[in-house]
């Protein structure tokens, strides 16, 4: 499941079924440096409001927000979720 | 909200996959190299910039009026639709398997800049490549259609390639043109050609200006399901010619007689009002329907 484009302002998330059912894999390439601690609060946020275990995310960013990456990590899971049914 | 506005799908404002989905018959498309299975660029990777995983084009089959179709669709948004070493082999790929399979028509949803200044000669090369391929599935009878109606247009090698192409279908919004307006004013300075004055840019480069030279077949509306309309109504006519030396004669000599007639203008308008067009400051304030009517009324 592919969301998102890499654009100015966003980012492309790409979800597929990861090997444990109760980890989240994330791996993020990203445009801007010296984030981590951001990405590491938005990813750490996503993951304790949805049920996003057994997934793998991978990250193209070109510069997104943290309210823009929220969205579309709930919006990849969303989309991948209603896919698998 | 206006209904009107909630039934609007703009192409100029959609992704590539979405205009691909809207284009094509429902459900009908398949992607090839879809992201999961596509690499990103190995050249931004060294420049520590993030690739797409689709390398910023995504190709496939599917049917346009139940007949069997190819697409590649550019993503403009993604280093201005730029084509790198992958996003090329991926179009050199589907134009080449279209020689073998004979589909219908290859459609290529263009909305770039031309070549991925990042990698340099292996963009160039994919270029050359692209502009070949073109050329061989037109010679296997299969047409390749343009269409051009995103924020970043067609310039640089892949205006070339829209030109090699057996048509192009254009919206108001797309513009086409080799060298980019920044790129013109950079090396030729703002007296040459002022890249912010944007009536002027699209006075030059833009669809309707493409239309009444004859550069595009058909001029749509900035609609998804208008650029479907367009190219299945188009198809329906349309017999891809044998390649001949007297179809390059007279192509040579339409842009010879072009060349002198309007070399020396600097403006859409002067050579609109040349064409025989009465008013000419009129012509980017028309909608699609009055520019065409307008342009069938004119002396030929």
């Amino acid at each position: 499941m592919l969301c998102g484009v890499v654009g100015s302002g966003n980012l492309e998330i790409l979800l597929n079924a990861g090997d444990l059912p109760n980890q989240c894999v994330v791996e993020i390439k990203t445009a801007a440096r010296g984030f981590a601690d951001t990405w590491q609060a938005v990813i750490g946020a996503f993951a304790a409001a949805h049920p996003a275990g057994g997934t793998r995310i991978a990250i193209n960013d070109m510069g997104a927000t943290p309210a823009v990456v929220s969205l579309r990590l709930a919006q990849a899971l969303a989309e991948y979720q209603g896919g698998v049914q | 909200m206006n209904p009107s506005l909630a039934s609007r799908h703009s192409w100029f404002e959609a992704t590539a996959r979405k205009r691909v989905a809207g284009l094509l018959d429902p459900g009908s498309f398949s992607e090839v190299l879809p992201p999961a299975e596509s690499s990103p660029s190995p050249h931004l990777a060294k420049l520590d910039l993030p690739g797409a995983f689709d390398d910023g084009i995504v190709i496939g089959c599917g049917q346009l009026g139940k007949k069997p179709i190819f697409v590649a669709a550019q993503e403009g948004q993604f280093i201005g639709g730029a084509v790198g070493e992958i996003h090329g082999a991926k179009l050199v790929g589907l134009l080449k398997w279209a020689v073998r399979e004979k589909p219908a028509a290859v459609l290529l949803l263009i909305d770039s800049g031309g070549v991925r200044l990042h990698e340099a000669n292996a963009g160039l090369i994919a270029i050359s490549e692209i502009m070949r391929a073109v050329l061989a599935a037109r010679a296997a009878g299969v047409p390749v259609l343009a269409l051009i109606g995103g924020s970043c247009g067609a310039f640089g090698g892949m205006g070339i390639v829209a030109r090699l192409c057996s048509a192009i279908l254009m919206s108001e919004e797309g513009r086409l043109a080799l060298s980019g307006p920044e790129v013109i004013e950079t090396v030729a300075g703002v007296e040459e050609f002022d890249s912010k004055d944007r009536a002027l840019v699209w006075r030059v480069t833009g669809g309707k200006h493409r239309y009444l030279m004859g550069d595009c077949a058909m001029l749509v509306e900035d609609e998804i399901s208008a650029f479907r309309a367009a190219a299945t109504a188009f198809l329906a006519d349309w017999q891809e010619p044998t390649p001949s030396v007297g179809l390059l004669r007279a192509t040579q000599r339409q842009l010879e007689h072009r060349l002198t007639a309007y070399g020396a203008y600097r403006d859409g308008l002067q050579i609109w009002a040349e064409l025989g067009v009465k008013n000419p400051e009129s012509v980017p304030l028309l909608d699609r329907d009055s520019l065409v009517a307008l342009k069938e009324g004119l002396p030929t």
